[in-house]
């Protein structure tokens, strides 16, 4: 068992624009309405980059600067933990496309943002942070692996960890083979001492066996979990905004799961 | 960091599948890289090919996986008695105590790029056989190898570019530190596709000749493609007295640019010194370092610039990509594997292709070859976005 503490959030997905703005909806103090994700270029990233940053990027920098807001801490300081199902997905569809068609001319924006650390490295750049960052994938569990590497990190390393996921639709074809819901991403500020901006302290255990997944109560937000991997998370969310203890369960794969007991500080 | 034991490893690439054939080519400076034939790739460049891939049949029950980069997993598991060992393993530990943790930077994403050749003109869905989870996604390496060897202790595909395959070693240390398993399988495997060739190729990184790292006149990176897994397990007074291990692990970000790194090297030179503190051992403790060396004009200036400010002069360095090409997300477990190779059989590889050394890169970089005793080896692997990471190998002094 891993015990963390959070200590800010960002949050921002289809009708969820900010976790100032949200936390009363995941709270269940007001009525979640969904709405188009308030995408917007981050003031992080120089003009230039503005205009090349493709959707993760202005996910992974927008909930990741509000997270830091809140908790007050230097980005300088914290190491990085990014994780995405798919990257940049109208980036990968465009490459394909021209990779199927003469001339065959990616652009060079074009690959360096189709790496799956594109946002991590815009990240970097935009924070000015040279502390370890690393960019994972676990499929439709991506979201419980990115909290997974965090609290090892906070609770092996001492780290103070930004865990930010993200994902995004894919444009047909691939939409159809892998449908996800709305352009969603969550940011989590953890560290292995309470301070006086904690809100809570999670104790990460990860375990064998299925597992019966924490649902969200409100039919549209529930609608939204199952939707986007990254939105996986948002029963931990609901959680901290509505302040009470709670017991989460998320699923990893099909054999194991991770158990989360949240206490608020 | 507590020292990790290093029970097992193999490699698959352009020079041949498994341990003593990588040694053998290193030994007889035979180069793997070869003229670019690729599927319909029109670009004049080498490449590094594992001819073998061809002939390669997914295992019947894992065929809904089948993609170029989770069948040379599949041929690089079965190489050395790795699969077999796994078994032992998991008679140890429990299926559920081994982690998976992985690197590639594009998986199998040739499937997708194929698929696209043969949308359906009329709904210009993807071809039905088309399996996304299985074959493109990032994670499906990871899933795949988990599958194949039935482990079920958790897992994830780190995918940080070019240092992809050295950060799994760290994120291994942390599970096993923090009690959520007790043996890891680290690695990589990354598989040439369109993406890379055309897209390094936009960049203007890649060279007409075979790589030449570390050259004045070096123009550029061969593309390559290959494998590499470790089993690591936590280091305990009965395996560890004379074992292979895992000393140290430097992690770092340059905050420079996406896709040319620090021109001073920022980023390297806080990956190898975090390295160094990691394994609690000096500059001087280490006689063999294998460098990123790509060969591209950035990467080796800068790199060069880090190893001279941590390591002066003096230690023997090389990079083996005129071997084996790039391998993008596989090349940090294979150089891994390539530094223990050089502790193991007391061998130093200098650098096939590089014949005029840059004069204003000042460190010990070795074009031939040579025997020596070697305890300790830093490996480097540096990717886009910034992401470095130093690993230090060896044997308790």
């Amino acid at each position: 068992m891993m015990r963390i503490f959070v200590e800010g959030v960002g949050l921002l997905g289809p009708g969820l624009d900010g976790w100032s703005a949200g936390r009363s909806m995941l709270a269940g103090d007001a009525a979640y309405v969904a709405a188009p994700t308030n995408l917007r270029a981050s003031d992080m990233l120089p003009a230039a980059e503005r205009r090349r940053a493709g959707v993760p990027i202005k996910l992974a920098l927008a909930v990741g600067q509000e997270a830091f807001l809140h908790s007050g801490r230097d980005p300088r300081t914290a190491a990085t933990v990014f994780t995405s199902s798919g990257g940049d997905n109208d980036n990968a569809h465009a490459i394909n496309a021209i990779l199927a068609t003469a001339p065959r001319e990616v652009s060079p924006t074009r690959f360096h943002n189709s790496v799956h650390n594109a946002a991590a490295g815009y990240w970097c750049v935009a924070a000015d942070t040279h502390e370890p960052s690393t960019s994972l994938c676990a499929h439709d569990a991506s979201f419980a692996a990115g909290l997974l590497e965090s609290a090892a990190q906070v609770t092996t390393d001492d780290a103070v960890v930004v865990l930010i996921a993200y994902d995004h639709p894919f444009p047909e074809p691939l939409h159809a083979v892998r449908p996800i819901a709305a352009p969603f991403g969550m940011a989590l500020i953890l560290s292995s001492r309470q301070t006086e901006k904690s809100l809570a302290s999670i104790e990460v255990d990860f375990a064998s066996g299925k597992v019966e997944e924490t649902t969200m109560q409100d039919a549209g937000l529930e609608v939204l979990r199952r939707g986007v991997p990254a939105a996986r998370g948002l029963p931990l969310l609901a959680a901290l905004a509505c302040g009470n203890a709670a017991q989460i369960s998320i699923a990893y794969f099909d054999d194991n799961h991770l158990n989360l007991r949240v206490t608020p500080c | 960091m507590q020292p990790l034991v290093i029970s097992h490893f193999t490699l698959a690439n352009s020079l041949g599948l498994g341990l003593s054939a990588t040694l053998d080519a290193l030994r007889l400076r035979r180069s793997g890289l070869i003229p670019c034939v690729f599927e319909d790739v029109d670009l004049e460049t080498y490449i590094a090919k594992v001819a073998e891939l061809d002939a390669c049949q997914m295992r019947p029950d894992q065929m809904a996986y089948d993609c170029r980069n989770n069948r040379l997993a599949q041929l690089c598991l079965e190489q050395d008695g790795f699969a077999d060992m796994i078994g032992k393993a998991k008679k140890k530990y429990t299926a559920g105590r081994i982690g998976v943790f992985l690197g590639t930077s594009t998986s199998g994403i040739l499937q997708t790029e194929l698929a696209y050749r043969q949308l359906d003109s009329r709904s210009g869905a993807l071809p039905a056989d088309f399996h996304y989870a299985e074959t493109q996604n990032t994670y499906s390496l990871a899933r795949f190898v988990s599958r194949y060897l039935g482990l079920s202790g958790p897992s994830f595909v780190v995918s940080s570019a070019c240092s992809s395959s050295a950060k799994v070693f760290a994120n291994a240390a942390r599970m096993m530190v923090a009690g959520v398993c007790d043996a890891a399988v680290v690695g990589g495997v990354d598989s040439l596709c369109l993406s890379t060739l055309y897209g390094f190729n936009s960049l203007g990184l890649v060279s007409r000749f075979p790589c030449r790292p570390y050259d004045a006149e070096r123009d550029g990176i061969s593309v390559g493609e290959g494998a590499g897994f470790v089993l690591v397990e936590r280091a305990t007074a009965e395996n560890s007295s004379n074992a292979m291990l895992l000393l140290g692990v430097g992690e770092s970000s340059d905050a420079y640019h996406m896709s040319t790194p620090h021109p001073e090297g920022l980023g390297a030179k806080l990956a190898m010194q975090r390295a160094l503190a990691s394994a609690g051992l000096q500059a001087g403790d280490i006689d063999y370092i294998n460098l990123h060396g790509t060969a591209t004009k950035s990467n080796d200036a800068s790199e060069g610039k880090a190893v001279a400010d941590v390591f002066g002069a003096n230690v023997p360095c090389s990079s083996t990509k005129g071997w084996t090409g790039h391998q993008l997300g596989a090349a940090g477990v294979t150089e891994a594997i390539i530094g223990m190779l050089a502790i193991e059989h007391g061998f130093v590889p200098g650098s096939v292709n590089t014949r005029q050394l840059d004069p204003g890169i000042t460190i010990n970089y070795q074009i031939e070859n040579s025997e020596r005793k070697i305890h300790r080896v830093l490996s480097n692997s540096f990717g886009f976005g910034g992401s470095n990471c130093s690993l230090v190998l060896g044997r308790r002094p």
